[in-house]
């Protein structure tokens, strides 16, 4: 994903004249496209992440469009205030964008895994959250964000995460893409788990359960409209992400189910309230946490088949 | 608008001062000294320097100043009144349930005038730099400048911008210490080993002067000497007295906290030459 943050930047800078790129002095060879469109379009900020964020609300408010970029601890717990304060406080649309998202650090430990982010910045007025499952999602996400004045955190993988949709999507932040329809439960995914949740429709399909398979690219706002609508057609549906069960994506649906008084039931698949002390890759601390096709197909069958029984 | 007069300056301050006591006697607000200390600087801004229109508050080419110690908002509020950014009698408001003006300055969607909301040390630097950088890329000479308080050298966010915009050689961009020696627990060279402040902006890659705070024509000097031709920044020390102007108040830091009483704005008036 970060190839084509890059890729698309390039382009996103080329049209739109307001648009700079802060870099936390990382990628910075993935940048060179950019640096050639226009001298004042990229700035390396240094290792300082807090004067970053300031910088990026300065320029929001004097009529640019800011992207932030850095690994993802950097660019959302290390410099949370100033995303309160200088981007939300003043609703500076700023965009942020972190790259090495939930676990795709994994092998860097803990420093470097971001499984709260979107817990945080989720609960900062006006700040809109993003999590696209691939490149094409991704891309079409740093269009739409110049539609409007919201600030936005966009979190993202590294490189090499499958393509889910095989064309360009037709994505509006807040509205939910569906990947695949089915008729028995639905499994709702934000972010970079998306390869997996498909896997566990198959498995869920061998078993006899159709699994209709949604990609919630936008965190907040919520698309309620969807799950207004799931209501009427599941008993069941399972949130997946690769991020905290606290405060993230699963969060936010049970939120709106309690404030909405919504009978359905809700499996909540993300990561342990744990730092990961060992050593180890994505796979291996998807495993430990629960998040493989075969572990939440297991979990969503079983619960799934107490309902019909 | 703009003069260079320091006379009338300095009557102009003393009128302020009392507007600022006043406002902190009846209602109720806090850091009177902190305010005290900085309105010189202030009115040396934004009656000297800056270039801003109060009809037309969001000019896109106009100077930016940024009260970074947002907890001198009292002092600016009654600035700005008398730039002509709203009328003084709104500050009737202060304090009051519903209203803008309270102890830090709101966002400049909420308050003609405001550039950042401020009150949370260490962002007015970076937020200004930003406005600096904005300046270079979109090709609209204006200055920046930023008011910081000594006590909020302290946070590390000041010098992650003072290096950047050293680096980025961000000439436009001005920042004015307010040093009165004082932050809220203790003397502010000893809670963080805060000297040579001047050197320590000079080794950030600035340009740095030294002037006495109080005194407009060392003020006003400081100032034309921005936007220095080497093309970094500048820092002017200002050298402060917390609560200046008030005989019993001056350098003593129980008024970062303290409210003056009735009969404590009486005095104070006749000490400023400014009619009860």
């Amino acid at each position: 994903m970060r190839n084509a943050f890059a890729e698309e930047m390039t382009r996103v800078a080329a049209t739109d004249k307001r648009v700079v790129v802060l870099s936390g002095d990382i990628g910075n060879k993935l940048f060179d496209k950019l640096k050639a469109v226009d001298d004042k379009r990229f700035y390396n900020c240094g290792i300082a992440e807090a004067n970053m964020m300031g910088v990026a609300a300065g320029m929001a408010m004097s009529g640019l469009r800011p992207f932030v970029y850095t690994i993802t601890p950097f660019t959302t717990t290390r410099c949370f205030e100033q995303i309160r304060v200088d981007v939300c406080y003043h609703h500076a649309p700023v965009v942020i964008v972190g790259t090495g998202s939930g676990l795709s650090y994994s092998e860097l430990g803990p420093t470097h895994h971001s499984l709260e982010d979107m817990a945080i910045l989720r609960t900062l007025p006006g700040m809109r959250v993003v999590a696209p499952c691939d490149a094409a999602e991704l891309r079409q996400a740093l269009h739409e964000t110049l539609k409007d004045d919201s600030p936005t955190y966009i979190r993202i993988g590294k490189k090499g995460e499958a393509d889910i949709h095989p064309s360009k999507p037709e994505l509006r932040l807040g509205k939910v893409l569906i990947i695949r329809p089915g008729s028995d439960i639905a499994l709702l995914c934000a972010g970079n788990m998306m390869a997996e949740t498909l896997k566990a429709a198959d498995l869920l399909a061998a078993n006899g359960v159709s699994a209709e398979v949604v990609s919630f690219h936008t965190v907040k706002p919520l698309d309620v409209d969807y799950l207004q609508e799931a209501t009427k057609r599941f008993k069941l549906i399972a949130t997946v992400e690769e991020h905290s069960r606290i405060g993230g994506f699963g969060s936010a649906v049970a939120e709106w189910r309690m404030s909405h008084h919504h009978k359905i039931d809700q499996i909540s698949f993300g990561t342990d309230d744990v730092f990961m002390h060992e050593v180890g890759s994505q796979a291996y601390a998807r495993n430990k946490f629960g998040l493989t096709a075969e572990k939440m197909a297991e979990t969503t069958l079983a619960t799934y088949r107490g309902y019909i029984r | 608008m703009l003069t260079k007069d320091t006379a009338q300056l300095a009557l102009l301050s003393a009128k302020l001062r009392s507007r600022i006591i006043e406002t902190s006697s009846t209602t109720g607000t806090p850091h009177l000294g902190s305010c005290l200390s900085c309105v010189d600087i202030l009115t040396a801004l934004y009656f000297g320097v800056l270039r801003i229109d109060a009809s037309n508050p969001r000019a896109p080419e106009r100077d930016r100043c940024i009260l970074s110690k947002g907890h001198g908002a009292m002092g600016l509020f009654h600035v700005l009144a008398e730039r002509g950014f709203y009328p003084l009698s709104d500050l009737n408001d202060y304090g009051k349930d519903g209203g803008v003006f309270a102890e830090h300055p709101p966002t400049p969607e909420h308050l003609a005038g405001i550039e950042a909301a401020t009150g949370s040390l260490g962002h007015g630097l970076p937020l200004g730099l930003g406005m600096a950088m904005a300046s270079h890329i979109q090709d609209r000479p204006y200055n920046v400048y930023v008011v910081l308080g000594d006590g909020e050298c302290n946070e590390g966010s000041v010098w992650e911008a003072a290096m950047l915009a050293a680096a980025q050689k961000i000439s436009n961009l001005c920042v004015i210490i307010d040093f009165n020696k004082w932050q809220a627990t203790g003397r502010s060279r000893e809670v963080m080993a805060l000297d040579p402040l001047a050197d320590k902006w000079r080794a950030f890659g600035w340009n740095a002067i030294e002037v006495d705070g109080h005194n407009f024509a060392e003020l006003l000097s400081a100032l034309s000497k921005f936007p220095h031709e080497n093309g970094q920044p500048t820092a002017i020390v200002a050298h402060t007295v917390k609560g200046k102007g008030v005989s019993f108040m001056e350098d003593d830091n129980n008024w970062h906290y303290r409210i003056p009483t009735t009969e404590e704005v009486v005095k104070s008036k006749f000490e400023l030459g400014v009619a009860p």
